[in-house]
């Protein structure tokens, strides 16, 4: 396990986990309050997108596959963790039906659909939020890497993928709640969502999941099958040549990473209190790609910095100047791409006189 | 006998010279008086004065609304008002205001009267001298067929000399025949008629008089309902196919413009819609340009618009391949982020400048309205935007293949570093062929302000589409382009029926990631050693 932390990932865990700490404290514990609730759900918020962008980064930045499609994986996620909480509101919603959530009254709907059974269980509703995308992922992956579909054109299907499940999750014959989307959650376990204990729990719970989550992707990395991976991203015929089955490291890897992605979904629902078909948006998968860009690709801690970075700078812009943003958004990519190729990871330690992570390999062999 | 034509001719002369020297007012005037016989002559009278109020004095008549007023015995046509009853002079059109209850008399009508005032109105209008008058009357004759009518339909087809009006008089006559009771060879003919007409309405007489009618009559009838049935099912494909046609050549135009820079050049412009949005307001300026200063030009506004389109979002194109894309050649995931944040900016820029709502850009003359072709319904705007499509199509192939520009971009695509070695420039031609993609895109713009909203994120509709287009044709190939543009419009426009347009666009794209799967290279992959670079 002590192997798996370097230098990098010891100092982003240690400061994590110091965030994990100060940040319910400061939040519940502490008088006057200094850190407000919605600061927290922000930061548990950045957090889900930081896991995300690390499993982006596991497939992109280790493996070379760039996925336009990762929102998918996470929205289908948050729509699993949707659904049970829709269950959990129970008689409490607007038309007080104890099985049917309020859209399918509204839509004349007399009976749950198959596909909501088993929702009111949280444990079902959680490996859902893990199966479904890992399962979508397989399909998908078996398909498109026995076909060998690579680079450009398999960033251009992803991206499809994505497309279609938006347009399928807009129609509300699907029973997904259509344009609005599940929300108007009240509890998840008992525990109110509203309360300031449950946003913190929440929080707590999203930076475990992220140390998790990178902990899981540096063991997979630093393995032998990890250096097979770098292997396929640098030279895929090679590779093949040599005797590797490049397409089941790839599916193995491809699987692994959308059912993070599905977790971060997971998390991040309870805490936004709404998914709609909109987290499935081609825009929204390319906007994880420049976090794990900024951050640096193909260091795994660097991603989660990105993701942070850009939430961080997004809520400021935001507010600040609303018209700027895009402008910002916009230059970063460009910027990123032409002068950053290793992120800002890469920068800081280039500057601190290490040696470049993986990113500089990444670049070279990266068409 | 002479004597006696000369009489005849005298009677005829002198009765047509007194129904002329009766006007219309005074006919009306004498409406009220005498029997319903003496009523049905003047009615007969009124019609046969030609004047236009006639067919008013005739319907409010037919109405019962007709009544005189005792104050000072005009014939006023009453409306009432809730519990009021409001009187106009029906000749003059004068407002008499309210009338007290008993302060008029109704000018009656029975069965047979009403009879005479329909058959006078229907002459009226058959024989009226504007021929869109008598097709409207023959029309309605159609809707409402009265057997009454019949002989006086056939009268009028005989004595109509406007080969249209003929042609809807001959059916109301035919609808007249078949609801009657004609003789059998007159149902027979009129079952032919109808069987001609081919559409939803004569589809549902014939049906009708197939249930109705007995023996021969019948069996045609039946017959001819499956004809049309068939007829129908025919025009329902020409109507997909023209649809399809319709959405692949809005694909195309999307397309085209990235099958240059992602076919040709193998740069992934995610920016390419934002392209096609700068045309687009490019089209919105020029137009608004035009209603201010010249209004005269605004039928020629797209011509003006198309050249300014290519050359501000060419200009544009360069500047993006010169100040950003250059530095990435060979990292195509590089390049797509890069573009991907060009297009974030653009977006914003246009939102800035414009504002975020959809704006106003109009149809000249020449592409608004419809026309039929049959059975179906063809608009002008999709007819042009189809041809245009083709146009650009055919000028880029020119470009590509006859020209010493499109030589040298090949050359390039093909073999940079020897193109190089031959004397080529070889960043001037990736900044003209990345140019030309973008103009291409503006041109785009131009036609898709036509159709559709003119909004900031007029692009973002068509990226994920055009980027399908060009990899189900086949990357590097335009003719494969076109094929999958076409392809793809038309698949989607034959699926919509079964499924609704969401689903038929879900299945498409699920159809493209299955055969790209199948074909990783597309529709017409480019075959050689360039594709392995």
């Amino acid at each position: 396990m002590l192997n798996l932390v370097d230098r990098r990932m010891g100092i982003f865990l240690a400061g994590l986990f110091l965030l994990t700490v100060a940040i319910p404290v400061g939040n519940l514990a502490m008088a006057g309050q200094p850190v407000p609730s919605y600061i927290v759900a922000l930061l548990g918020k950045y957090l889900c997108y930081a896991l995300l962008a690390v499993a982006l980064d596991l497939v992109w930045g280790y493996c070379g596959i760039l996925s336009l499609g990762h929102g998918a994986f996470f929205a289908l996620g948050g729509y699993a963790m949707g659904m049970h909480l829709m269950r959990e509101i129970g008689a409490r919603g607007v038309y007080a039906n104890p099985v049917l959530p309020d859209f399918m009254v509204f839509l004349n709907w007399d009976s749950l659909p198959w596909y909501w059974l088993g929702f009111d269980m949280f444990g079902f509703a959680l490996a859902m939020a893990l199966l479904v995308p890992g399962l979508l992922a397989f399909v998908f992956g078996w398909f498109a890497f026995r076909s060998r579909v690579t680079g450009v054109y398999l960033s251009i299907i992803t991206q499809a993928m994505t497309y279609a499940l938006m347009l399928a999750f807009f129609r509300n014959e699907m029973g997904f709640g259509g344009y609005n989307g599940l929300t108007d959650f009240k509890d998840v376990l008992g525990f109110s969502l509203q309360a300031d204990s449950t946003r913190a729990g929440l929080f707590v719970l999203s930076a475990l999941a992220l140390a998790a989550g990178l902990l899981v992707s540096k063991a997979i990395t630093s393995s032998k099958l990890g250096k097979v991976l770098i292997a396929i991203r640098d030279a895929e015929s090679r590779t093949r040549f040599i005797g590797y089955r490049v397409e089941e490291y790839k599916l193995f890897v491809f699987v692994v990473s959308a059912m993070m992605a599905g977790l971060a979904g997971a998390l991040y629902v309870p805490q936004v209190g709404i998914i709609n078909p909109g987290e499935f948006s081609p825009a929204n998968s390319i906007g994880i790609v420049i976090w794990v860009a900024l951050g640096g690709r193909g260091t795994l801690v660097g991603a989660a910095m990105g993701a942070i970075i850009v939430g961080i700078a997004q809520t400021l812009f935001t507010s600040w100047f609303p018209e700027l943003w895009l402008f910002a958004l916009g230059g970063l990519f460009v910027f990123v791409t032409i002068f950053l190729p290793d992120g800002v990871l890469g920068l800081i330690e280039s500057r601190l006189g290490r040696k470049a992570g993986p990113g500089a390999a990444a670049k070279e062999a990266s068409a | 006998m002479a004597l006696l034509r000369v009489l005849l001719a005298a009677a005829i002369t002198c009765a047509a010279s007194l129904a002329a020297a009766q006007s219309l007012e005074d006919l009306v005037a004498t409406l009220p008086e005498g029997s319903y016989d003496d009523r049905g002559a003047v009615v007969a009278q009124i019609a046969g004065t030609g004047d236009d109020r006639a067919l008013k004095v005739l319907e409010s008549l037919l109405e019962g609304d007709l009544e005189v007023l005792d104050s000072n015995g005009r014939v006023v046509e009453i409306r009432s008002e809730g519990r009021d009853d409001f009187a106009t002079d029906i000749l003059t059109g004068e407002d008499y205001g309210e009338v007290p209850s008993r302060g008029s008399s109704r000018i009656r009508v029975n069965n047979s009267l009403r009879r005479d005032i329909r058959a006078a109105m229907g002459t009226m209008t058959l024989r009226h001298p504007d021929p869109a008058r008598r097709l409207a009357a023959a029309q309605a004759a159609f809707r409402s067929p009265d057997p009454d009518q019949a002989e006086l339909l056939s009268e009028a087809l005989a004595a109509e000399t406007d080969p249209q009006v003929a042609e809807a008089l001959s059916r109301a006559v035919a609808v007249a025949a078949l609801e009657g009771a004609a003789p059998e060879a007159a149902q027979l003919e009129a079952v032919a008629v109808l069987s001609e007409m081919g559409n939803t309405e004569a589809r549902t007489i014939l049906a009708a008089a197939a249930a109705d009618a007995e023996g021969p009559v019948a069996e045609a009838a039946s017959d001819a309902v499956r004809h049309i049935d068939q007829m129908q099912r025919l025009w329902g494909l020409a109507q997909n196919v023209w649809f399809g046609l319709s959405l692949g050549s809005v694909l195309l135009l999307a397309a085209i413009g990235l099958a240059i820079t992602f076919g040709v050049m193998g740069v992934i412009n995610m920016a390419h819609g934002e392209l096609v949005m700068i045309g687009a307001y490019t089209t919105f300026v020029v137009q608004e340009a035009i209603r201010s200063s010249f209004p005269a030009l605004f039928d020629w506004s797209l011509l003006i618009a198309a050249p300014l389109a290519f050359a501000v979002a060419g200009g544009v194109g360069v500047a993006i391949e010169r100040g950003v894309v250059r530095f990435l050649y060979g990292r195509p995931l590089e390049t797509l982020l890069a573009t991907w944040g060009i297009s974030l900016m653009l977006q914003q820029a246009v939102r800035s400048i414009f504002g975020p709502n959809n704006r106003e850009v109009g149809n000249p003359s020449f592409m608004s309205g419809a026309f039929e072709l049959g059975q179906m319904t063809v608009t002008w705007n999709r007819l042009w935007i189809l041809v245009f499509a083709l146009a650009v199509f055919a000028v880029l192939l020119f470009v590509l293949k006859k020209t010493p520009i499109g030589l040298q971009m090949r050359a390039v695509t093909q073999n940079r570093a020897m193109a190089s070695n031959m004397g080529i420039r070889t960043g001037w031609v990736d900044a003209m062929t990345f140019g030309l993609g973008a103009g291409i895109a503006g041109l785009a713009g131009v036609a898709l302000s036509q159709i559709d909203n003119v909004s900031p994120n007029l692009g973002q509709s068509y990226i994920v589409d055009s980027f399908m287009v060009v990899v189900f044709g086949g990357a590097g190939n335009i003719w494969g382009t076109l094929a999958g543009a076409f392809s793809l419009g038309i698949a989607n426009k034959f699926l919509e029926p079964w499924t609704g347009a969401v689903l038929a666009k879900i299945l498409v794209l699920v159809f493209i990631i299955l055969f790209i799967q199948k074909r990783p290279r597309g529709l017409f992959a480019v075959r050689g050693r360039a594709v392995d670079a």
